[in-house]
């Protein structure tokens, strides 16, 4: 029961991690009608600078500073390069965005270095959120904070104590990205900014036409967008790894998150990337193949089957493979996504 | 009645010319290029200008960009090592020139299997679903090590039979003209492709979809084809790389790769059928040559890259004929010596930055032997402010004077484009 609570709040906050990245991702989709494919990398470059400022300023202010500072960044690329080649239409715009991709992994390697830099979260975070204390006769109980060390070994044989504690990092991971999701919404639906992007993305002529200047708008979403993934990259970068090849890991799977979820849809995006968070973190925790499964099961196999590579591999071994999996059966299933609306 | 229809047909003078010499460059290449460096290269080049030019099949005359080209070079690769493995053990008789054919078909043969949810949805959706099939593939490469040989990859030995003809494909010469012939095959075989009616109403779906749906056509069944038929001779691609590498490692299906493929295919040109032959060209120069010049190199790639989509989308090719209708108008003369302007300032204001790059670069990766630079030449002191200083000043002054120059050649450029509309018009008139 341990296991089942801890892994879906780790799944969980993950998820959410990958909802922060998306988010910002299907906006300038369903805004622009750009996919950004270097979205991950300001993700990176969020986590450097706040690696950077953190050295120099503590945590707090890099967790404001950094997000910033990338939300700048994204909207110069948008005045100085991405303007240039929206006239040419939408591949030529992935191009310019793959490129970049290109570009900022280097400069981050001829700036950082082609290691892992040591990004460590403040005091405050780096022990456990709680822990769960899970006693073989008086059932399951929690702990704010460490359990303290009594609470956890017993001197009678009989009984078994597990304590699992929950790290404040995640925790934090995802207060943070459940406040982000509640502001973007109040945003987009209560402010008056959010109404003219609403008008600027179903009716941009018009919103035009009305006197509001349309491609500021479309920088000031960029760079909202990118500054969302620098907010992703600061608390990623503390919680996981801050190295050059992190925006390669965590890229590939906001671009399924957001095909899976539907093409720029935001509640679409934020289950597919809740799903696939959790799906991604149980797979990981099971140690489990079908040669298990037979065996439990009391089938007995014969010495080929046995030998199968299909049937050793286990179900953390899949792991990796399990989101692209996902994408390919909702193409076949349900081509528009969970909740996408548009075809094609 | 069409047949009674009379349709002129002249031999077309100036494709056989192209083709032959073509032909002839491919033949006596590796007898001017004798060391055994270039004979190397000139076979990578055959086998990238293959892959460069079934991509473009995809990117240039689709519209479908692709981000896991190299699923199918890659895929083809390793079932033609397998095969070679079995016509090593005796289990399969087959002709190690047949060996890429059968890389072909291999890739043919998965791009029907993936091709079919791939080609469902066309633009950016396209793109992304490419993506997670090459993330897919590449995932999968190292679980299945039987098939893919896990880390260390699978490697076999192209002597194979008894010699036909003293062919035994031992020698590097022998394999860079089997890859000859087969670029040549390819490449007419491709340029067909494009003259045909699925060749040609690939280029409407590209253009525009709903048209093609109006007038009848499935748009969904021909990016089907033309994406099976990219997987055919991406197929080929990756046999011919089987045979001339021996070993077949999974960075093969990997993203690096097909990020190249897009790459070198957008910088050679992907609107012209030629495009993507410099393409090739240049991403063999580029891994082999340019990696071993500079370290950072990537960086360099990256920002002509960005520069190429941002000021010439049509790559290097369409920078050639633009300037080639210049030339058949007799108006190069009057903007050469702008040129001359915007390669000499262009290379002061690179030398700058490279130097500045180099030395970063120097302080980042090997700053433990100490601080001097080799650049063009010169000595730089990385950490000395002098150096740091020169660099940025030389950069600066080139930066200010391409800009001087650029502004006169933009309106240079202009002025010609006008005046060969006129000289257009005025033809018009006369005939």
């Amino acid at each position: 029961m341990e296991f089942f609570i801890i892994s879906m709040l780790n799944g969980l906050s993950y998820g959410l991690l990958l909802f922060m990245l998306s988010s910002g991702l299907t906006l300038i989709f369903s805004m622009m009608g750009v996919l950004n494919f270097a979205h991950a990398s300001f993700y990176m470059i969020g986590a450097y600078f706040g690696y950077t400022l953190n050295q120099f300023l503590g945590f707090w202010p890099a967790l404001v500073l950094a997000p910033v500072l990338v939300g700048l960044l994204g909207a110069l690329f948008e005045r100085l390069s991405l303007r240039k080649v929206h006239v040419y239409g939408h591949v030529p715009e992935l191009l310019v965005t793959f490129g970049l991709s290109y570009v900022v992994l280097e400069l981050v390697q001829l700036v950082w270095g082609r290691t892992a830099v040591e990004f460590v979260p403040p005091e405050m975070l780096r022990g456990p959120a709680f822990t769960l204390v899970t006693h073989s006769q008086q059932g399951m109980d929690w702990v704010l904070g460490a359990a303290p060390a009594a609470m956890c070994q017993t001197a009678d044989a009989a009984v078994r104590i597990v304590c699992s504690p929950f790290p404040a990092t995640r925790a934090f991971m995802m207060v943070i990205a459940l406040l982000m999701l509640v502001s973007l919404w109040l945003l987009l639906t209560r402010t008056r900014i959010g109404l003219v992007i609403q008008a600027s993305l179903t009716h941009p002529d018009m919103a035009q036409a009305l006197g509001h200047n349309v491609p500021r708008v479309l920088m000031l979403v960029f760079g909202a967008g990118t500054g969302l993934a620098g907010l992703a990259g600061v608390i990623g970068g503390s919680t996981f790894v801050t190295e050059p090849s992190m925006a390669a890991t965590v890229g590939s799977v906001i671009f399924v998150v957001v095909v899976v979820g539907g093409m720029g849809s935001l509640s679409g995006a934020f289950l597919a990337s809740v799903l696939i968070g959790v799906i991604q973190t149980f797979a990981v925790a099971i140690d489990y193949s079908f040669l298990t499964l037979a065996r439990d099961m009391g089938w007995t196999l014969s010495a080929a089957a046995q030998e199968n590579t299909l049937a050793k591999l286990t179900v953390s071994q899949v792991a990796p493979i399990l989101p692209y999996l996902f994408l390919v059966l909702i193409l076949i299933v349900r081509p528009k996504g969970l909740l996408g609306t548009r075809e094609g | 009645m069409s047949q009674a229809v009379y349709r002129f047909k002249p031999i077309n003078v100036g494709r056989w010319v192209i083709w032959s010499l073509f032909a002839l460059l491919m033949l006596v290449a590796p007898l001017l290029f004798t060391s055994n460096l270039s004979v190397t290269m000139l076979a990578q080049m055959g086998i990238a200008i293959i892959a460069c030019l079934s991509y473009n099949i995809l990117l240039g005359q689709g519209g479908m960009l692709s981000f896991g080209h190299a699923v199918y070079t890659g895929l083809g690769a390793y079932v033609a090592m397998h095969a070679l493995n079995a016509a090593t053990a005796g289990t399969l008789a087959i002709p190690v020139s047949l060996l890429p054919l059968v890389g072909g078909v291999a890739g043919m043969g998965f791009a029907v299997l993936l091709g079919y949810v791939t080609t469902r949805k066309s633009g950016t959706p396209f793109a992304m679903i490419t993506l997670g099939v090459a993330e897919l593939v590449f995932a999968m490469s190292l679980m299945f090590s039987e098939f893919f040989g896990g880390e260390a990859g699978i490697s076999g030995n192209r002597v194979v039979g008894q010699p036909f003809f003293g062919i035994t494909y031992g020698p590097q010469i022998q394999v860079y003209y089997l890859i000859a012939v087969y670029t040549f095959v390819s490449v007419a075989a491709m340029y067909a492709l494009t003259q045909t009616p699925l060749g040609r109403i690939l280029n409407a779906v590209r253009d525009n979809p709903e048209r093609v749906e109006f007038i009848g056509y499935n748009t969904q069944r021909v990016r089907y084809l033309a994406f099976i038929i990219a997987g055919f001779f991406a197929g080929i691609s990756g046999g011919l790389a089987t045979i001339n590498f021996e070993i077949v490692t999974a960075e093969v299906v990997g993203a690096a790769r097909s990020g190249g493929y897009l790459l070198f295919t957008f910088l050679g040109g992907a609107t012209f059928f030629f495009g993507p032959i410099i393409g090739g060209i240049l991403m063999v120069i580029a891994f082999v040559l340019l990696s071993e010049l500079t370290k950072a190199w990537l960086l360099y790639l990256g920002l002509i890259f960005l520069f190429m989509v941002m000021y010439a989308p049509g790559g290097i090719a369409s920078l050639i004929m633009m300037n080639l209708r210049v030339a058949k108008y007799g108006k190069l003369r009057q903007i050469w010596t702008s040129y001359l302007g915007l390669g000499l300032t262009a290379l002061v204001m690179l030398a700058g930055a490279g130097a500045m790059i180099e030395m970063v670069y120097h302080l980042q990766l090997n700053s433990a032997l100490g601080d001097q630079v080799r650049f063009m030449g010169m000595t730089l002191n990385a950490r000395g402010l002098d150096s740091w200083f020169g660099a940025a000043f030389v950069m600066l002054t080139g930066l200010g004077l391409f800009e001087l120059a650029r502004r006169q050649y933009v309106h240079e450029w202009g002025e010609i484009q006008e005046e060969i509309e006129k000289e257009i018009k005025r033809r018009e008139m006369t005939v």
